[in-house]
């Protein structure tokens, strides 16, 4: 069987990051950030797995691993998400500024 | 000839899945796109010879975290009376920005990257024998629990305080 380019693959990767980017810097809804997160990971994940062939097979195990801290922190972000909105009934991140100076 | 023809359309749907994601103002729906993108990404994972990253990406990724996802946005309640969340002209003109130099930081790296010693065909049939030889599962299982023991067992340590924190966060009273 023959096989797609690598360049392609790393291209897809790279768009498809460059739009996780995106969406975390026009989106307000907390929800929607954690989705581009996972968007972003995603990406890294795909180019681990098209290197892998040429780089051995370490690329394919360590996506495991960061599918494993992707849904850890997917129940952390979204335990916090639930406590916040718990305190001021929105996920808006323009009401989450206490922390900024 | 097909597998590139398969590899471009699963592209243009991971790609017009993720424009989706971003660009939907009700988040339910940005989820359910999200959902299309895993799913292109799996067939893509699929024709890149990662079969069994492919299917852990729909059990893992399009099952468990999306639906924790769907679950915490119906239980907040925001699939209906939703606001408008997506920012005015020029956060968007930065967040082109901000993509564009993504992209060619990115690119720039990856035309950097070296070839590597070993070329396309050696590389794709030593993975194809090394399949055959241990099988799709073996062929992450064996590394992963001969090699990389200790990065398991740390990440063992934290999916579980991940648990124990998710609750303790979400409870009302401890």
């Amino acid at each position: 069987m023959e096989h797609v380019p690598l360049q392609y693959s790393l291209a897809l990767s790279a768009i498809l990051f460059s739009i996780g980017v995106a969406g975390v810097i026009i989106r307000r809804n907390a929800i929607v950030l954690f989705m581009c997160i996972e968007l972003m990971l995603n990406a890294v994940n795909l180019a681990f797995v098209s290197l892998s062939p040429y780089a051995g097979v370490q690329g394919q195990v360590f996506v495991f691993f960061v599918i494993a801290v992707a849904a850890a922190e997917a129940a952390v972000g979204l335990a916090i998400i639930i406590s916040v909105f718990r305190h001021s009934e929105s996920v808006d991140i323009k009401n989450f500024s206490l922390l900024r100076w | 000839m097909l597998t590139q023809i398969l590899f471009f359309f699963f592209a243009a749907c991971a790609i017009g899945s993720a424009v989706m994601v971003i660009s939907r103002k009700n988040p339910v729906s940005s989820a359910l796109w999200l959902i299309g993108t895993f799913f292109s990404l799996a067939a893509i994972y699929t024709l890149l010879g990662a079969f069994f990253i492919g299917i852990v990406q729909i059990l893992v990724y399009a099952g468990a975290i999306m639906v924790l996802f769907l679950f915490v946005i119906m239980l907040l309640n925001l699939g209906n009376d939703y606001e408008v969340d997506i920012r005015g002209t020029g956060w968007k003109i930065m967040a082109g920005g901000a993509a564009l130099v993504m992209i060619a930081l990115l690119g720039r790296m990856f035309t950097g990257l070296p070839p590597t010693g070993v070329g396309a065909e050696v590389g794709h049939a030593a993975l194809a024998a090394q399949t055959a030889e241990r099988g799709t599962v073996g062929l992450i299982g064996i590394p992963m629990y001969q090699e990389y023991v200790v990065p398991l067992q740390a990440t063992a340590m934290l999916l579980l305080i991940a648990v124990v924190g998710a609750v303790a966060l979400a409870k009302r009273k401890i």
